[in-house]
């Protein structure tokens, strides 16, 4: 009962992640994207999580918390670039 | 125009040390689950990326006051001296030793010569990454 869930949980949320992959090549405008991007991250942590419930193991659990170091700092880079056109100043006091 | 990101700098001042300990427990758990230098030095790097993106390349480099080429050295004799080192023991190269230790406070303990074998990706995996981003990253 609960692997029959715990499977077309994941075949939804991958139903999703495609749909967000179309936002993300098609996507209009460069925030459009970014969002989309932040959406499959979270997406992916959600998906490892339900795998980890299937197969009944806790081994999976350190990715969840990698996965989402990364989405953050990814998605802040990318925020960063739309708010101030640089990634990386050299002094930002200038 | 200076923009206000002072919700990111003092979010960034907390989440940094979780990333860093996080790596270090990372580099700890390769040696019997998944993990070990690589991806903790990934890990690494990626919170220093995170103190780059919140301040700046001056602030960044006073706190860290680090040669990151100078690092890459240092990783790259720590993990050629680990695997030289068992030649002197008449072995075949990068052979390690292990055994078990009584330490004062942790008790019986397994040490490993693997972990600086480890130490030395680590070095070399922050070095060559940062090295990567701040020559890219600069602007003029």
């Amino acid at each position: 009962m609960l692997n029959t869930i715990v499977l077309s949980a994941i075949l939804i949320i991958s139903a999703a992640t495609i749909g967000l992959v179309y936002r993300v090549i098609k996507g209009p405008t460069t925030p459009d994207r970014v969002v989309a991007l932040d959406a499959i991250g979270i997406n992916l942590v959600a998906i490892v999580a339900l795998i980890s419930i299937a197969l009944n193991t806790s081994a999976y659990v350190e990715v969840i918390l990698l996965i989402g170091i990364l989405a953050f700092i990814g998605t802040v880079a990318f925020s960063k670039y739309l708010e101030k056109g640089v990634i990386i100043e050299n002094d930002r006091d200038r | 125009m200076k923009t206000n990101d002072i919700i990111l700098q003092t979010a960034t001042k907390v989440v940094l040390f979780l990333i860093i300990l996080f790596s270090i427990h990372i580099f700890f758990a390769g040696h019997y689950t998944p993990g070990g230098g690589f991806v903790g030095g990934l890990l690494t790097s990626g919170a220093i990326v995170l103190l780059l993106l919140a301040f700046d390349m001056k602030t960044v480099s006073k706190i860290l006051p680090v040669n990151y080429i100078h690092m890459i050295a240092v990783g790259l004799l720590f993990a050629i001296g680990t695997g030289a080192g068992a030649l002197l023991f008449n072995v075949p190269f990068l052979t390690h030793a292990f055994g078990h230790v009584d330490l004062p406070i942790l008790g019986d303990t397994s040490l490993h010569t693997a972990t600086l074998f480890d130490l030395g990706v680590f070095l070399v995996v922050v070095g060559v990454t940062m090295t990567i981003i701040q020559t890219i990253g600069e602007d003029e």
